[in-house]
């Protein structure tokens, strides 16, 4: 038995002892339980993954499995990549199920708007996470289907016919639906992001369907070989009609814009290792969809693909980022930044798509080989950042981040290990998001000289990809300085905050499996060259790229002149800061540093309340974004009663709503709404007229069959 | 362009510099009770000024001593905006009520090792406003003086001359 | 010359620019103070001024406010550690280097942001409003000329096919007419405006103000006192002159050694020296005829270089 087939094995018999004891062992015993069956089941996606990127091929066809057909699963290098991603997620997120879903804790109980110092949160007593808890994450229900969900994830990439994965790719929604309002009971917002998450997912569905369905057709077969053998069969206009629907389809899973809105809903009410699942691992699959379909079994396409992803990608980098920098929501933050990540990785793969079909494969190859690495990096950062948040959610009750702070000595193990995601997430050295927008970036500026002449389009969307994926670099770091600086460094800005204390040791664990996943990743990228290469044999567009040269500790790709060593640079910043460390206490000669009172330039003792919050802290790029964002503001001035002229209280609150969100989906939400009242008039409850649709169906049905036959 | 111009036609106004003041013994008493200049502040010097309820006499008089003519900065003397980053305290005024705790907080915030200028004679003793019903007291009465400057208000000489004794330039 | 011969010439190569930057950043600085001074129509505190404010804050006692963290003490080491990697990896003196295709323009540019994140955090950490202020203005203009440095860098490294710092260095001395193509040109221009508002020097940010509320790198900085406050001063000094320096190599590299022999090697620290200080100067000159611009216009200076960084790039493209 080949260890890919090992570790679907464990996959799938994991999921099966998860639904099952998850259901049935006993509430103190749960959380353990489906913890340690959702790392299980992770285990065995990063064994199989490995397995298939080290170059085996599997596959199985089981009949009679499925209603409609057989289940066709086969394991390649792109499946293999994506396995590996969504397993070492589910690994870590498993660990730290087991904490954050255990006893105890704030998250869980109604987010206090309005400060942290009512009693509500800080009675000893009533501990409402405890209470809420057996109806929340922790409930039978919600621990049953965490581990079916990682299975669900997992075999998506395995799937290999329309049919399988399109019935794989439902159950991994609907079980992620039902962990999205785990705390439905707790919260009402939930509820709301439950809607808009089950709406915007199953659009993408019947898009997918469609999109596949014509495929399937024209294609002559449903299973993946198939699909790759008819697909040159197909006239040009049904292959981009199939393109542009699985595009939408898996969009709208990845969270691009404007297909995004359920994104920050979705991510900031799950509990939040389901947001570390989904925001890592379940958007992922978006781009993985895109590139099986389009890239594999599409065999690429025409330019304007290339162009159309490309677009929609900057457009989703920009967007999320600047929503993200101005977030206030520690896990929305999160959520927009998702948008802006996949946003990268889509401008990564529209760039290959481009040069592929101009027939630079060399160049096509680097840029989806950042896509993908960039996939993998986003993955790893992303669970940290979650989990993250997710501990001082544990904490505090907390996600705003203008009443957090101070955590960093009262958590200082999740500081330090945000610390890590953070700066992963802005793309600085020596973080891993570095490493993966360095080789997309040295992809873009390569297209001048590798492509000799580029075409006008390239010279024109070439460099403003670039100046998007700067952009996004620059407003990436504002946002992850916020997140990290407001959040956790400083004084607490509640009660709630200074009350805080450091995670269990599970939760720290899981943490501590991310930011370890982080750091290999940032510093040895190198050792993802020979795994990518073979992850891009698969796609036949691209199939000559051998992109990140294995060179030892140096990243060089092949074929263009460009290299970089994160682990010199890392430990070149290492020696550096140790000898000016070393020389600094030769200075000091042993004197301490005196700790003194923040200078308030002589004033009275600072408050907590005068520190800068994330509000103010993003307030000059809100103004300098002011078009894009048209941030709302309100100003309510209180007089006394005695006189309008004597002020009691001023009041200024300023809202950044999603502006997409608010422009776009009103009139499609009312047209839906028109629509289904009108065909409500259809079944107004008389039995007679029910008869005659059942006449006139059948009478149709009846007429169809006579003039055809 | 009428800037350059401006540039060239008034050329440098900074007077020259008189003989440096041997480090002790001064005219019109600079260093009366002041220390040596101490090895670390030799050469550089900044000053945080603060005002504790001067008539702002003194305030004209120190603007003009880093103004081009006098060119304190060629000391190695600069006033800065935080406490932090000062070696000595620039005090003028009679320490009035409301500014003696800000006095205070602020020599707290000076990192040793640090100096205090008393600039003025409201600051030594509170001149015509010793006795005024919020007044708390001359400078020495609040936080440690190390230089006393005499003058209502001193000249921008004197002035000088007692912060050289500082950086040793 | 014997293989290990080629490398101890490139590792002195490497350690006579960190020399280099090291001890002279804080004279350039001291230089440009001077040329301010004597335009002023003052007599100057002397080019070697802030060596000596260096010294007496080494000598002076180091203080960490009430409530702030590791991150507060480790920012300055931070700071210094990814200036003096970048001053490494430059091809200031030659263009061989020991440390070839460790870094590339990109990786220098990202490093430089890494010391003003380092920094922001610091600000933010200590609690108080004006490091916060601080913190979120210089993020903000940060986040805003990064894009506008990057584009410069692809405008440069797109003729040259690569954005490894002595390849580019070296294609311009090779072909010198490049520097005036339109591509490079406008480069140039972006370049040089972000140098502007990375440096933190006019009218973008006034070096010299004591007034908290125009501040933006002086806020971040008001808690730290003696060696911490010596640390950030002495690399902020030296993000500017390394700043000027890739300003200098990346437009106008000659006298740059191409060989690790010590007489070239020397006349191109003699040559370097000289660049840093006309520029210095230049921008101390130019310095003198503006005033700050209000906060909230210098996204305009900076939308107008990204701009002549996206013009560059395009004209890079179509002029190839």
């Amino acid at each position: 038995m080949s260890l890919i087939g090992a570790g679907l094995g464990v996959i799938a018999w994991g999921a099966i002892a998860g639904v099952t004891l998850g259901a049935l062992a006993p509430s103190r015993a749960r959380a353990l339980v489906a913890g340690v069956l959702t790392s299980v089941v992770g285990a065995g996606g990063v064994l199989a993954g490995l397995a298939a990127l080290g170059g085996q091929g599997w596959s199985l066809t089981v009949t009679d499995l499925l209603p409609l057909g057989a289940m066709t699963l086969a394991v390649d290098a792109l499946s293999g990549a994506f396995l590996l991603l969504v397993g070492a997620v589910a690994v870590a997120v498993g660990v730290y199920s087991v904490g954050y879903t255990g006893p105890g804790g704030r998250h869980g109980a109604e987010p206090d708007a309005t400060s942290g110092d009512t009693t509500a949160l800080a009675g000893p007593s009533s501990e409402p996470g405890a209470a809420g808890h057996a109806e929340g994450a922790a409930s039978r229900t919600a621990q049953s289907a965490l581990p079916l969900f990682v299975a669900a994830m997992l075999l998506v990439p395995a799937a290999a016919s329309v049919s399988t994965l399109l019935v794989l790719w439902e159950l991994m929604a609907l079980t992620s639906l039902v962990l999205v309002l785990a705390e439905h009971r707790l919260r009402a917002s939930v509820r709301d992001a439950g809607l808009w998450y089950a709406g915007m997912t199953h659009a993408g569905l019947v898009a997918i369907m469609l999109g596949l369905v014509v495929f399937a057709a024209g294609a002559g077969g449903e299973s993946f070989t198939a699909l790759r053998a008819g697909s040159g069969d197909l006239s040009p206009g049904t292959r981009s009609l199939v393109f542009v629907l699985i595009f939408i389809g898996f969009g709208s899973k990845a969270g691009m814009v404007p297909l995004h809105v359920w994104l920050p809903r979705a991510h900031s009410e799950a509990p939040s290792h389901v947001s570390a699942l989904m925001s890592a691992a379940m958007v992922s699959l978006g781009l993985y969809g895109l590139i099986r379909v389009g890239f594999d079994l599409l065999g690429g396409g025409p330019h304007w693909w290339g162009l159309l992803v490309l677009t929609v990608g900057g457009l989703s980098a920009l967007y999320g980022v600047l929503q993200a920098s101005v977030a206030v929501d520690l896990k929305r933050l999160l959520a927009y930044s998702t948008t802006e990540n996949v946003g990268l990785m889509l401008i990564g793969v529209g760039a290959a798509g481009m040069f592929a079909a101009d027939g630079n494969r060399i160049l096509a190859g680097v840029l989806m080989a950042a896509a993908v690495l960039h996939a993998v990096n986003h993955a790893a950062f992303k669970t940290l950042l979650f989990l993250g948040a997710g501990s001082v959610l544990r904490a505090t009750g907390l996600r705003d981040l203008d009443l957090l702070g101070g955590l960093a000595r009262r958590m200082p193990v999740t500081t330090a290990l945000f610390a890590v995601g953070a700066l992963g997430a802005a793309a600085l050295p020596p973080g891993n998001g570095f490493v993966s927008e360095w080789v997309l970036l040295q992809g873009l500026i390569h297209s001048v000289t590798a492509t000799g002449s580029p075409s006008v389009v390239a010279a024109l969307s070439i460099p403003l990809a670039v100046g998007v994926v700067a952009l996004t670099a620059g407003l990436g770091m504002v946002t992850f300085v916020k997140a990290f600086g407001v959040g956790f460094l400083a004084r607490p800005r509640s009660t709630v905050a200074a009350a805080a204390s450091e995670s269990p040791l599970t939760m720290r664990a899981g943490m501590f499996l991310a930011a370890a996943a982080c750091a290999g990743l940032a510093l040895a990228p190198a050792t993802a060259g020979a795994p990518l290469t073979r992850l891009l044999r698969v796609l036949p567009s691209v199939r000559d790229g051998a992109p990140l040269a294995d060179s030892g500790i140096a990243l060089r790709l092949a074929g263009i002149a460009g290299s970089m060593s994160p682990l010199l640079i890392a430990l070149g910043l290492l020696v550096a800061g140790a000898s000016v460390a070393a020389l600094a206490r030769r200075v000091a000669q042993g004197r301490p540093r005196r700790v003194a009172q923040a200078w308030g330039s002589g004033g009275a003792r600072l408050d907590p309340r005068m520190e800068y919050t994330a509000t103010s802290f993003a307030e000059p790029l809100t103004r300098v974004f002011d078009d894009v964002l048209r941030p709302e503001h309100d100003i309510d001035v209180t007089p006394y009663v005695e006189s309008r002229y004597l002020i009691e209280s001023v009041r200024f609150r300023q809202r950044v709503p999603d502006r997409l969100e608010a422009r776009l989906y009103p009139p499609l939400l009312a047209a839906a709404t028109r629509w289904g009242q009108w065909s409500r008039r259809l079944a107004n409850g008389s039995v007679h007229r029910y008869l005659a649709y059942g006449f006139v169906g059948l009478l149709s049905v009846l007429i169809v069959v006579g003039i055809s036959g | 362009m009428s800037v350059l111009r401006k540039i060239i036609r008034t050329g440098r106004v900074a007077e020259s510099a008189p003989q440096a003041p041997p480090a002790s013994a001064d005219a019109e008493g600079a260093d009366r009770s002041g220390p040596e200049p101490v090895a670390p502040l030799s050469g550089s010097v900044q000053l945080r000024h603060v005002d504790a309820g001067s008539c702002n006499g003194c305030e004209l008089e120190i603007a003009s001593a880093f103004g081009p003519v006098y060119d304190a900065e060629r000391y190695g003397l600069r006033l800065v905006a935080s406490p932090r980053h000062a070696d000595a305290l620039l005090v003028t005024g009679p320490v009035t009520r409301n500014m003696a705790d800000p006095l205070r907080k602020t020599y707290e915030a000076t990192p040793a090792p640090r100096r205090v200028v008393a600039v003025g004679d409201c600051a030594l003793n509170c001149g015509v406003f010793a006795g005024g019903h919020g007044v708390e007291g001359a400078v020495a009465d609040v936080i440690p003086v190390d230089v006393e400057v005499p003058g209502c208000p001193p000249t921008p000489d004197v002035l000088i001359a007692a912060l050289r004794g500082l950086t040793g330039r | 010359m014997t293989a290990s011969g080629l490398t101890a010439g490139a590792l002195a190569a490497t350690a006579g620019q960190l020399a280099l930057v090291v001890g002279g950043a804080p004279l350039l600085v001291g230089l440009m103070r001077q040329v301010r001074a004597r335009l002023e129509g003052r007599a100057g505190a002397g080019v070697g001024q802030p060596w000596r404010d260096l010294r007496k804050l080494l000598g002076k006692e180091a203080i960490r406010p009430d409530g702030s963290s590791w991150v507060f003490t480790m920012a300055p080491l931070l700071l210094l550690a990814s200036t003096l990697v970048i001053t490494a990896v430059a091809p200031f003196l030659s263009t061989v280097s020991p440390v070839e295709g460790v870094a590339d323009l990109f990786a220098v540019v990202s490093l430089l942001m890494l010391g003003t994140v380092a920094l922001a955090l610091a600000g933010l950490d200590t609690g108080t409003a004006f490091g916060g202020m601080g913190a979120s203005r210089a993020v903000t203009v940060a986040a805003l000329a990064e894009p506008t440095i990057l584009l410069a860098v692809f405008a440069l490294s797109a003729r040259v096919g690569s954005s490894n710092l002595a390849d580019i260095v070296e294609s311009t001395l090779t072909t010198p007419a490049q520097v005036l193509s339109p591509a490079s040109l406008l480069a140039a221009v972006a370049f040089a405006v972000v140098i502007i508002a990375e440096a933190g020097r006019l009218p973008v940010d006034n070096p010299a103000t004591h007034l908290e509320l125009t501040m933006i790198h002086e806020a971040m900085v008001l808690e730290y006192a003696g060696r911490d406050l010596a640390m950030i001063e002495l690399a902020s000094a030296m993000r500017l002159t390394v700043l000027l320096g890739l300003g200098a190599n990346l437009f106008m590299p000659w006298g740059i050694a191409t060989t690790v022999a010590p007489l070239p090697l020397l006349g191109a620290a003699v040559v370097f020296a000289v660049k840093l200080g006309v520029l210095g100067a230049g921008l101390a000159v130019f310095e003198v005829f503006v005033a700050k611009w209000r906060l909230f216009r210098v996204p305009e200076l900076l939308a107008g270089s990204f701009l002549f960084g996206l013009l560059a790039v395009s004209a890079s493209f179509f002029l190839a």
